[in-house]
């Protein structure tokens, strides 16, 4: 298992590098001077200069990006163009914020999403089927930050019983993980239907149901079990969409995480900051899969890693 | 796959049984009735500021109420359909006219090149969909010109995989094979074997890119990074709302169902054909 976890953490590597060629480049692809974008507009020509030498950019265009490697190595991302803070100080502030609302989000959606899909694929054709797969549709099609900004109106503008931003209590994350949640529950009710009337039509389940067992045991023991696998790897690609759908949540409700962190670099042309926020997002996303994939070999113990 | 007439006429006769596939075309045609006669519809300028009238409520002359600036907001809704059809079109074009050519040549050259081409793809992929076009807005800068593009590449990605995928399949076909025995060109296997066979899932995944391709520019319009004021664009109209939620929740309320039928038209249509095409891929 552990040879297992070190090869794959190893084949993340030719993707890490080609983000940080994107990183890389993205800066380059900016007209006008590197330099005086990372110092920002205000700066003077020697803050500049220095800024030049410091990052080596009067240096050949490979050294550079050999120098530009060493220090993502050691997350030294720069500072930020607005703050002067270091750009991980900026990131490290965030990330716990953003992570407790995917966490929150993704634990809803799944409660909500693989039980709606079991009831679809035992009931399929019913009248029960056809409502949670025309809320899984809605739910695709619906921008995610509008039914954000319609909860705020039912619930903290008509009903008074919610917070409509910010963070301090367990009260403020209940409407931006539900809006967040709402966004990937779809992808999850979706693909637990299909798994699992794909397993109830197996032989296994005959086979348990003949021997007698209770309907609900056969549902939950012998095809959930076997249909898990995919609903596992939709969680973690949903993962990514979260992330994406975090940066829209976290402006609904001026939540401070890192997608909010990003837009408001974007508005400000900080791009030190944007740069260690895509790293950090790209970063999270490796690593959600991976988790992912080590989590087939608990589910499914035929699956071994030699 | 390519369909012989008698298929297609089966085809039309499959769609029309099914009736969400129906229905989300009807909503596409709808909309692309309202962009085009727009002028017809609302003869009035959809950006005419009138400050007098501002955050006024649903009323006869303003059937959907004005917005901060006095402007209607059914007319802005009006033509920013445009707008949202023209950025659905461009970004699929976009993807299209990148993805559908890389896809083919790393499906069907294998090699060196595929692997050149699939490392790109995933290191494109190692971002989501939203994060990479929002990075790509953050080097383009904004505007509607900026927002096709990024929004397009980011979803060059997803056509690269798919045409790849089936071009793999549909190289090893007998047919494939003959033509290059009688020395085809490369470039004619290509364009007149290989892509008619992988035109399916392309289409189905085109009607389901426009949809996203509509969330994606709505939700960077909403974040200030997207399409520009005074162009009247849902997802900015939903932004400028967002500051009277609490006196106005209209101005946030119309913009938005405007979003959710136009992406639930052109889903439902992408899941009609993929059951009507290709019944492989049903969920």
């Amino acid at each position: 298992m552990l040879q297992y976890i070190i090869k794959r953490l190893l084949s993340t590597i030719p993707v890490l590098l080609g983000i940080s060629l994107l990183l890389f480049f993205m800066l380059r692809m900016l007209p006008g001077d590197p330099a005086q974008v990372l110092a920002g507009q205000m700066a003077s020509p020697e803050d500049v200069n220095m800024i030049r030498h410091q990052l080596g950019l009067d240096r050949p265009i490979i050294i550079q990006y050999g120098l530009f490697l060493s220090r993502l190595a050691r997350f030294d991302l720069g500072r930020s163009a607005r703050t002067q803070n270091p750009v991980i100080k900026e990131i490290w502030a965030r990330l716990p914020n953003t992570v407790l609302l995917a966490v929150a989000a993704i634990t809803l959606a799944c409660l909500f999403g693989i039980p709606a899909g079991i009831f679809s694929a035992v009931r399929p054709y019913t009248w029960i089927d056809y409502l949670f797969t025309s809320m899984a549709l809605f739910g695709i099609s619906m921008p995610v930050f509008w039914l954000g900004l319609m909860l705020v109106v039912i619930f903290s503008v008509i009903l008074h019983w919610l917070p409509a931003g910010g963070t301090g209590s367990w009260k403020h994350i209940v409407l931006p993980s539900f809006t967040l949640a709402a966004f990937v529950v779809a992808f999850i009710t979706r693909m637990t239907r299909a798994s699992m009337i794909e397993a109830l039509s197996q032989d296994y389940t005959t086979t348990a149901r003949s021997k007698g067992l209770r309907e609900e045991v056969v549902i939950v023991k012998h095809a959930l079990r076997n249909a898990l696998i995919p609903i596992v790897t939709v969680v973690g690609l949903q993962f990514g969409l979260l992330l994406g759908g975090a940066v829209l949540t976290e402006t609904v409700f001026a939540w401070p995480g890192l997608g909010r962190l990003i837009v408001d670099s974007i508005l400000a042309r900080d791009y030190p900051v944007i740069q260690g926020t895509i790293l950090i997002f790209g970063l999270v996303y490796i690593l959600v899969n991976l988790g992912v994939d080590v989590m087939y070999a608990f589910i499914d113990p035929r699956i071994r890693y030699d | 796959m390519e369909l012989p007439q008698k298929q297609h006429s089966l085809a039309w006769r499959k769609f029309k049984r099914n009736r969400t596939g129906l229905f989300g075309s009807v909503l596409i045609l709808i909309y692309l009735m309202t962009a085009l006669l727009a002028p017809v519809i609302f003869p009035r300028n959809p950006s005419s500021l009138n400050l007098m009238k501002s955050l006024e409520r649903p009323s006869i002359e303003n059937p959907l109420g004005t917005d901060e600036l006095g402007r209607s907001i059914l007319g802005r809704i009006i033509y920013g359909s445009r707008v949202s059809l023209l950025i659905a079109i461009g970004v699929v074009a976009v993807g299209l006219l990148v993805g559908v050519p890389l896809g083919l040549i790393s499906g069907y050259y294998g090699g060196k090149v595929d692997f050149g081409i699939q490392r790109v793809t995933d290191t494109m992929l190692a971002f989501p969909g939203f994060l990479l076009a929002l990075a790509l807005v953050a080097v383009l800068g904004v505007g509607l010109k900026n927002t096709i593009i990024s929004v397009g590449i980011s979803m060059v990605p997803i056509y690269i995989r798919l045409v790849r995928g089936c071009t793999l399949l549909v190289r090893e076909q007998t047919y494939v094979e003959a033509a290059r025995a009688v020395g085809t060109r490369d470039a004619m296997i290509l364009l007149r074997h290989i892509l008619p066979n992988v035109l399916v899932p392309i289409v189905i995944q085109t009607s389901l890119g426009m949809g996203t391709a509509i969330l994606f520019a709505a939700g960077l319009g909403f974040l200030g990074i997207g399409v520009q004021p005074p162009t009247p664009e849902w997802g900015a109209m939903l932004g400028s709302g967002r500051a009277y939620l609490f006196n106005a929740p209209h101005v946030a309320t119309f913009p938005g169902i405007a979003i959710f039928f136009a992406v639930l038209g052109f889903n439902l249509s992408g899941d009609g054909l993929r059951d009507v095409l290709d019944p492989r891929f049903k969920i």
